[in-house]
C-alpha cells in the first residue's frame, strides 16, 4: 500500500513564547524546530503500517526551505521519500495549505498511483487550526476522520478509534482515506545512525506552489496577560511536609 | 444578521463547552437560533433530525448544517472549540469553500470584515485575524467566556436530506474502558516531570494520589520515556485538567505542560530547581528532591490519622 504523511515544521519552545518586537512572528533566534508532535505520531504510524501491510511511504511538509530538516528527520526513521512544497512569507493559511497540499497530492498521484492512506496530525501545535487534513480530504473527494488514536487495516478498509472522556468511538471507513491522528496512537522512535546516513543522501523532491491566500489573515500576535500569581514556599525539602499536609487540610483534600 | 449556535448535547443536556460559545454568539448582539442534534427539549432553537443520524457523524453533521444555513440564511456559524466542534466546522467549511477561525476568544464585527482574536500554541499565544467570508464560520476557545443559558421556548425540527454518501464516517460502536477516578474528574493530581527518574519512581505519586483519593498525571518527557501510558499525559498534547490542587512534581513547566494544567485552582510544585519556570508560576512551593518530600507528606498524613 502506498502511504503518505503530511507534517508541519514549527519552534520548540520553551517555558515562554517571546515574540518578535513587530508582532508579526515568534522570535526564533533561540529556539530550535521540530516536528509537531501529532505529527511525529503519523510518521511513526505510516512506518508501522508499512512494517505490517508492506509498500512504500512519503513525507511531505508545506514549509519554508529550511523544513526540509524535518522531512530528513522522518527519511532518518524509515520513511522512504520526501516531498517539500517550499512557501514563502508569513505562515500560510489553512485554505491556501490545503489547496497546495492538495494540487501537490493530485499531481503524485498521476505519475503513481493513489496513496491508500493521507496521514496527518490532529492539529499543528502552533496556529491549532484542525481543518487542512480535513480541506484535504474534501479536495480529493475521500473519506476523513480526526482525532484518531487507533488504526487497523484489513482487506475491506480501515477500523479508526478516537478517544473520548466516556471512552473509545470506533469508525470504519473504505480506502482511500484520510486520518488525522493523535499524540499517543504510538510512541514514536528515535533514528538509528544507517538512517541517519542514509536520510544525508536521500533526494528530496520540491515544488513552489503559488500562494492562494484564503479569507482568514493573521495580523498580529500577541502574548496573553500574564497570570503570574505570587508563590507560597513551603519550605525545604522533607521539613516543608507539615505545611504541606496544613494545606491540603485547607484545601479539604484530605 | 442570522447567527446558528452549535450545540453538542450529551443525554438531552448542553455541554459546558457549548453555553461559552453560545455567550460568545450572544455578545454579538443578533438574535442566535441553537442548533443542537438528536434529541427535542431543552432548549428553544432547531433541533437537527435524520434516521442516519443515529450516532456522531462529523460529515453528515456539516452537510445538516450547511443545509440548514441555506433555509435559514445564516450569516454566522458558532460551534464549540471542541473536539467535535472543530471536526465539523472543519468539514463545513471545506463543504463551503470558507474560512473557518478556530478557538476565537473575541470577535469585532463592526465592519464588513471581522477582527477577531484567537488562541494559539493551545493558550500561550493570541493572534489577532481578520476574517472576510460570506459565511462567517468560527468556534469559541473553552472556557474563554462564562456560561451561557441557552435560550428557552419551544424547538422546531429540522430535517436534512442525506443519503448513504454522507454518512461514510460515523461512530458504529463505542466502548466504555474509563473506570474510576480519571484525569479529568480528579480533585486532585499527583504529576511527574523528568525529575521523578524512572517509571519506578512514580511509586509514591501513585500511593500520595491514592491516600487524597487522585489520580497520577504526568509531562511529555515522562510518556516519550515510556515510563507511563499516555492517558495520563496532561498538556497541549495530552489531557486539559482543572482540578483543585495540581501538584507538579520534578516538572519543569514548559508552556506545552503548562496550559494543560493552568486552569487548575492551585498550583504546589515540587522541585530541586528553585528557579524552574513552574517553581515561579506556581501558588505554593517546595524546594527539594521530590521523593523525600513526597515520602515525608506521606509519612505526615498517616502521623495525623
Amino acid at each position: 500500500m502506498r502511504i503518505l504523511v503530511c507534517v508541519k515544521r514549527v519552534p520548540a519552545p520553551g517555558a515562554r513564547i517571546t515574540l518578535t518586537d513587530d508582532g508579526q512572528s515568534i522570535d526564533v533566534r533561540h529556539l530550535s524546530f521540530t516536528t509537531s508532535p501529532h505529527e511525529e505520531c503519523a510518521v511513526e504510524e505510516a512506518i508501522r503500517l508499512k512494517e505490517r501491510h508492506e509498500g512504500t511511504t512519503t513525507v511531505l511538509t508545506l514549509g519554508p526551505p529550511e523544513a526540509e530538516e524535518q522531512l530528513r528527520y522522518a527519511l532518518s526513521l524509515g520513511i522512504d521519500e520526501a516531498v517539500l512544497l517550499e512557501s514563502d512569507g508569513p505562515d500560510w493559511d489553512p485554505q491556501a495549505t490545503a489547496t497546495a497540499i492538495a494540487e501537490v497530492i493530485s499531481g503524485l498521484e498521476a505519475q503513481a498511483g493513489p496513496f491508500d492512506l493521507i496521514l496527518f496530525g490532529n492539529e499543528s501545535a502552533d496556529s491549532g487550526g484542525y481543518q487542512v487534513g480535513i480541506r484535504v480530504a474534501h479536495s480529493l473527494g475521500r473519506p476523513v476522520v480526526s482525532g484518531i488514536k487507533g488504526i487497523e487495516i484489513d482487506e475491506t478498509g480501515l477500523t479508526a478509534s478516537r478517544q473520548t472522556p466516556e471512552g473509545f468511538e470506533r469508525y470504519r471507513i473504505s480506502l482511500p482515506a484520510v486520518v488525522a491522528v493523535r499524540e499517543g496512537i504510538n510512541l514514536p522512535r528515535y533514528p538509528t545512525l544507517p538512517g541517519r546516513l542514509r536520510s544525508r543522501k536521500a533526494e528530496v523532491t520540491r515544488y513552489t506552489p503559488v500562494r492562494q491566500t484564503g479569507g482568514l489573515v493573521t495580523t498580529l500576535l500577541v502574548s496573553p496577560p500574564d497570570q503570574k500569581s505570587q508563590t507560597t514556599l513551603l519550605g525545604n525539602g522533607a521539613q516543608s511536609a507539615p505545611k504541606v499536609v496544613d494545606l491540603l487540610e485547607e484545601l479539604q483534600l484530605l | 444578521m442570522s447567527v446558528l449556535v452549535l450545540v453538542e448535547q450529551e443525554q438531552g443536556l448542553p455541554l459546558e463547552t457549548s453555553l461559552h460559545a453560545v455567550a460568545l454568539a450572544a455578545s454579538l448582539g443578533e438574535e442566535i437560533r441553537v442548533v443542537g442534534f438528536g434529541i427535542v427539549g431543552s432548549f428553544g432553537g432547531t433541533v437537527i433530525q435524520h434516521e442516519l443520524l443515529s450516532d456522531y457523524a462529523p460529515e453528515a453533521w456539516a452537510e445538516s448544517l450547511h443545509q440548514l444555513i441555506g433555509v435559514v440564511g445564516a450569516d454566522v456559524v458558532v460551534a464549540p472549540g471542541t473536539e467535535r466542534g472543530n471536526e465539523v466546522m472543519a468539514h463545513l467549511a471545506a463543504m463551503e469553500d470558507l474560512p473557518l477561525a478556530t478557538n476565537a476568544t473575541e470577535v469585532d464585527t463592526s465592519g464588513p470584515v471581522w477582527e477577531l482574536t484567537r488562541v494559539r500554541w493551545g493558550g500561550s499565544l493570541l493572534e489577532r485575524a481578520r476574517l472576510d467570508a460570506r459565511v462567517k464560520l468560527l468556534t469559541v476557545a473553552p472556557h474563554s467566556w462564562p456560561p451561557h443559558d441557552l435560550p428557552s421556548g419551544e424547538s422546531d425540527v429540522f430535517v436534512p436530506v442525506l443519503d448513504e454518501s454522507h454518512v461514510r464516517t460515523r461512530v458504529l460502536e463505542r466502548t466504555n474502558p474509563v473506570e474510576g477516578i480519571t484525569l479529568t474528574s480528579a480533585k486532585v493530581i499527583v504529576s511527574g516531570g523528568r525529575g521523578v527518574g524512572s517509571a519506578e519512581g512514580f511509586a509514591l505519586l501513585e500511593k500520595l494520589a491514592e491516600i487524597l483519593g487522585g489520580a497520577v498525571g504526568c509531562s511529555r518527557v515522562v510518556t516519550n520515556n515510556g515510563w507511563r501510558p499516555h492517558s495520563d499525559q496532561v498538556g497541549q498534547t495530552g489531557t486539559r485538567v482543572a482540578p483543585d490542587l495540581y501538584i507538579a512534581c520534578g516538572i519543569s513547566g514548559a508552556i506545552q505542560h503548562w496550559v494543560g494544567m493552568m486552569a487548575a485552582k492551585n498550583i504546589l510544585a515540587v522541585n530541586l530547581d528553585p528557579e524552574a519556570p513552574m517553581m515561579t508560576k506556581a501558588d505554593y512551593a517546595v524546594i527539594g528532591d521530590l521523593h523525600e518530600v513526597l515520602s515525608a507528606v506521606i509519612e505526615e498524613i498517616e502521623s495525623r490519622r
